[in-house]
């Protein structure tokens, strides 16, 4: 079967980092953290006080009507998407939207929205509760309200695969152009849970960092002294496309979507796999879909979150399903862990590391555990990179690896 | 109880925070869909905090009978 090639011609996001993705990507380069203290009156009675806040609020960029029918999650996935879209030059290129799909999804979901529309609901009574309220927190919700803004006509889609979702929305966008249903998907993540209900409950699960006097050290994947995940929020999204569709048309072309390999552990609801068999699986189905070997591989953005268990676990992996050979980097060190958003912006940082022929580093590991494999430790390193793998694992067993080569 | 004219300022601040829409342009004559661009679920808020600003309850199959802000204007001042 004559399968077309898919590329990536638009990028956007807003992180902690910053606003956007030039931005972002300029502090990953110089190693700064985006965690810091949550100063909210509601935060003082929580066991976790730090996390990755968004660098530029919404409300700086989205007008207060509009914003207020946005859940937050919402808002930033419209943020990165406009971005994106305007990176990728098909506004006003006369792009058929019948042909123009959307794949974009969250983790969570509208959780800001369902729980202070149920604060109302208590305080106030049922008349008081926003009539905007379900199309704020519906799931599909970042995805729909994309798909309204682009005038997308081939399909709106949410994937759901807790913190594999911005993966997965994306691998998800690559069969949808491979199978012929549209020229161009617009895809990727979103997440914006700070708030105390999901801080508390992640919190409980003993899955968060409580590094709470220190907290742009407290997301150290790797290092001995880490403690657990810190909360970022934000948006990352791709502009995917057919690779003879962005030829025809002159566009600038940031790399090409490989292959994508997506596998579930059949182990545990929350717990990783001890030796990462799903996620090994993952990587083999990536790489056969590629067309490459493991050797291709010179570069992984690992999901690294900063939990004790997960990370020598994606270690264990990565040497059974490529090799010793790559040079790693944990993004998460410095922008938290955004959740459903995490695999896109995660992709971006692996296209860009692509594109500038560089790894950005992995700060706060000073105290690396044994059997590592090699990190670009606190600062970039210069490096080719003809191909590179990004993962995701998300609660509920999920595995998903995406793979981007360098355009030829 | 409240002058037609207070009644019109007030419901013109409940229009720029639920809709945007500039105080200048409300006027009794002014069709909330048509003119002002309020759409159904802005519509919903309005009703809400109309009803808590000016004491009055308004029914929902009320609603469909307030087309223009002079409406909405008579049902507060007969009922409020």
């Amino acid at each position: 079967m004559n399968r077309p090639d898919v590329v990536v011609t638009g990028l956007g996001a807003t992180t902690p980092l910053g606003g956007d993705v030039a931005s972002t990507w300029d502090a990953m380069l110089a190693g700064k953290s985006g965690v810091s203290a949550l100063t909210q009156e509601w935060a003082a009675q929580l066991p976790v006080r730090i996390a990755a806040q968004l660098m530029v609020d919404p409300s700086e960029v989205i007008d207060r009507i509009k914003l207020r029918r946005l859940d937050r999650s919402e808002a930033t996935a419209l943020i990165a998407a406009q971005e994106a879209w305007a990176d990728s030059g098909l506004a006003g290129s006369g792009l058929d939207t019948e042909r123009l799909a959307v794949s974009v999804g969250s983790g969570i979901g509208g959780a800001q929205t369902l729980l202070f529309q149920d604060d109302i609901l208590e305080a106030s009574g049922p008349r008081r509760v926003s009539p905007h309220t379900v199309p704020m927190l519906m799931p599909n919700g970042p995805a729909a309200f994309v798909g309204l803004e682009l005038q997308a006509k081939a399909g709106v889609h949410s994937v759901a695969s807790a913190c594999a979702t911005g993966a997965e929305a994306i691998s998800l966008g690559l069969d949808i152009i491979r199978s012929g249903r549209a020229d161009v998907v617009v895809a990727g993540g979103t997440e914006a849970v700070i708030h105390p209900l999901p801080i508390a409950g992640f919190a409980s699960m003993r899955a968060m960092s409580t590094r709470n006097d220190d907290p742009e050290h407290a997301s150290r994947p790797w290092d001995k002294g880490r403690d657990g995940f810190v909360l970022g929020e934000g948006a990352g999204i791709v502009v995917l496309e057919r690779a003879d569709h962005a030829i025809a048309r002159g566009a600038r072309i940031y790399a090409r979507l490989a292959g994508a390999g997506i596998t579930s552990d059949g182990y545990d609801i929350v717990q990783p796999h001890p030796e990462g068999a799903g996620f090994v699986r993952a990587v083999r189905k990536a790489l056969a879909d590629a067309g490459l070997t493991g050797t291709d591989i010179v570069h992984v953005n690992a999901h690294a979150t900063s939990t004790p268990t997960g990370d020598m676990a994606e270690i264990a992996g990565l040497r059974a399903a490529i090799g010793e050979h790559p040079v790693l980097t944990a993004t998460k060190s410095m922008t938290g862990h955004l959740l459903g958003a995490s695999g896109a912006l995660e992709s971006i940082a692996t296209i860009l590391a692509i594109r500038d022929s560089v790894v950005p580093p992995t700060i706060n590991l000073d105290d690396p555990e044994e059997g590592l494999l090699d990190v670009a430790m606190f600062k970039p390193r210069p490096l080719d990179i003809p191909a590179a793998l990004n993962n995701s694992f998300g609660f509920g067993g999920h595995n998903v690896a995406l793979i981007f080569v360098r355009n030829s | 109880m409240s002058s037609r004219e207070e009644i019109t300022a007030g419901l013109a601040e409940i229009l720029e925070e639920v809709a945007g829409v500039s105080p200048a342009d409300v006027a009794e004559s002014k069709s909330f869909t048509e003119d002002l661009d309020v759409d159904s679920l802005s519509m919903v808020e309005v009703v809400v905090a109309a009803e808590e600003k000016f004491g009055v309850k308004i029914p929902d199959e009320e609603v469909q009978n307030l087309k223009t802000v002079g409406d909405a204007v008579s049902f507060i001042a007969k009922n409020s």
